[in-house]
């Protein structure tokens, strides 16, 4: 669509707008970086500004004086893993099936996937509740899981349906025509070409489990997960230095995948999975 | 064997259709909707005054309750925070958006995108958390008003009893600022989405008219941005009803919504109670989507 022609005539953005567009970047960023500042605080207390001091003890500490914060980060992992299995799972043959045929409610389907994300985080988190203390099961890691993959599964479904739409119909008729059977034909032909959706949809799914909180705080039982941890120093703040030092890994855990994902996306030109 | 199987599967595409879609179904269908239908069951159960047991019956009294006065306030209360913060994001998210959309180079285009994409998927209440640092009394927020000698007008903003409290990190005011900043991203995308199709050329035609380019950005691009920023409003409006993390970790003793649910879910035990204010967003947001939706905002996500 963009030709070399427009882009010479493109407009010159005014200084002001420039300042004000990076400015909003900043911004953006600026809060998270303040978080990684406080790392180095040697203030237990309080939340000083400028810094009293400059210590990195509080690293260590996190690392290993602390057994619950790694309990939590290896929960928040399992949960998040399994969660991307399941979604990765169910993401993928709802999509195959929205593509490969027209069915009656098919456009439903979409809008069935997308509301666990439309509709505010506490709804989701108190229907589940309300439905799993209604039937007498336990609040475990797996009610945690059903929690999660409930909004995991939009983002790889449309990742994987929007490189579906991409790929021609043709490959998988001339593989067939070729002489190989429905499951050759996935395994050479599909997989290949939908795998860096699935991981693009994968490390999205990934992120959001790992620092989700409000379904979290309705699915969970005893469990305390890295962000159920972190939520916990919000309203009560007891370790405060060492709750920086969390916060900081929890931001590179999502950061770094999410990054991936939507160089992924945007060098395939995809769609980055929707909107939350 | 395995290409019987094949042959057999291909023969019957109806068959392959089952197989793709019962899972998903099942999961999204009875687990998901079956709870959604759970929660609605709820509502329309009451909570016995002196007991506290839930008696299983069908009423609407539970629902009476939230036409209290001091539900209808939390009600009011959440509804004035969602529309200002929507309102301040919505002026926040044009400029960057129409950088984006009309005046970034290819590649640097890609590199704000992500950079704002980024922030959307991750760290929510991380990011949360930041406020209270910035916005602690002690805090760097605080050393740059008194920097610039403005501490007395942040006292008197605090003063002010609707939305002050004992501190930014204690109030309306903070709470306001930590909504704004994290459902910012929400806002920027669509409105660039937005921009993103406006043709150039009726842009060119507007100034070969004679129209001055900011006569040309308030009658040609705002009014054809406008269902960008619609669509970003559903996220932002709808984000900040449902919330309970920030009025509990940055607010006062004035409840919202979310934080009414969590304790009325949570400590009270009062179910029923909860399930009901939990439909005022669900209600809110479906009367939303739908002007939305009359308004062309689908288009723009």
């Amino acid at each position: 669509m963009r030709s070399n022609s427009t882009d010479s005539t493109r407009p010159k953005a005014t200084l002001g707008l420039k300042l004000a567009a990076f400015g909003t970047i900043l911004f953006l960023y600026g809060p998270m970086l303040v978080i990684f500042l406080y790392t180095f605080t040697p203030e237990e207390a309080t939340y000083t500004f400028p810094l009293p001091g400059f210590t990195t003890k509080w690293y260590g500490v996190a690392l290993f004086e602390r057994p619950d914060l790694w309990r939590a980060l290896i929960l928040s992992v399992q949960v998040a893993g399994i969660s991307t299995l399941v979604a990765l799972i169910l993401g993928t043959l709802a999509a195959a099936a929205v593509y490969r045929s027209n069915f009656f409610g098919r456009e439903s389907i979409s809008f069935l996937l997308i509301l666990p994300i439309a509709l505010p985080g506490i709804v989701t988190g108190i229907a589940l509740r309300t439905a799993i203390g209604g039937l007498d099961i336990p609040f475990s890691f797996w009610t945690i899981v059903i929690g999660h993959a409930t909004f995991c599964v939009v983002v790889v479904y449309n990742n994987v349906l929007a490189r579906f739409r991409r790929m021609s119909g043709s490959v998988i008729e001339a593989s067939m025509d070729l002489g190989a059977n429905s499951f050759q034909t996935f395994r050479y032909v599909v997989l290949p070409n939908i795998a860096t959706a699935l991981l693009a949809g994968g490390m999205l799914a990934f992120a959001l489990s790992f620092d989700e909180v409000i379904v979290t705080t309705f699915t969970a039982g005893q469990q305390t997960t890295l962000p159920i941890w972190i939520f916990s120093q919000l309203v009560r703040p007891r370790d405060r230095p060492v709750t920086n030092v969390v916060a900081t890994i929890v931001i590179l855990i999502t950061l770094l995948p999410i990054f991936f994902a939507q160089k992924l996306s945007a060098d395939s030109s995809d769609t980055e999975g929707g909107s939350k | 064997m395995l290409s019987r199987i094949s042959t057999y599967l291909y023969k019957t595409p109806k068959l392959v259709l089952a197989l793709l879609l019962v899972p998903p179904m099942l999961y999204m269908g009875v687990v998901y909707l079956g709870s959604l239908f759970a929660l609605l069951i709820n509502s329309f159960y009451s909570i016995d005054d002196f007991s506290g047991i839930i008696v299983r019956e069908f009423t609407l009294k539970t629902y009476a309750q939230i036409f209290y006065p001091a539900n209808l306030e939390i009600f009011m209360r959440t509804a004035g925070m969602a529309a200002a913060v929507t309102v301040v994001d919505a002026l926040f998210a044009f400029p960057l958006a129409y950088y984006i959309a009309k005046f970034a180079a290819p590649r640097l285009k890609t590199w704000l995108i992500i950079a704002v994409t980024i922030p959307l998927w991750s760290s929510y209440l991380v990011r949360v958390y930041a406020w209270k640092l910035i916005l602690a009394k002690e805090g760097i927020l605080s050393w740059f008003i008194n920097l610039f000698g403005l501490g007395g007008v942040l006292d008197w903003l605090l003063s002010i009893p609707e939305i002050g409290g004992s501190s930014l990190s204690l109030s309306p005011i903070g709470m306001f600022i930590a909504f704004s900043y994290i459902w910012l991203p929400y806002m920027i995308i669509p409105i660039q989405t937005a921009l993103e199709r406006v043709p150039a050329s009726l842009i060119e035609a507007s100034g070969d008219l004679g129209a001055k380019p900011f006569q040309t950005f308030r009658s040609v691009i705002l009014p054809l941005a406008f269902p960008g920023v619609v669509a970003g409003s559903i996220f932002t409006f709808s984000l900040t009803l449902g919330d309970f993390i920030v009025p509990l970790s940055l607010g006062n003793s004035k409840y919202f919504i979310g934080q009414a649910v969590y304790s009325y879910q949570g400590t009270a035990g009062n179910v029923p109670l909860a399930a009901a204010m939990t439909m005022g967003p669900v209600v809110i947001m479906i009367v939303y989507l739908l002007i939305a939706r009359k308004l062309g905002a689908f288009d723009a996500l």
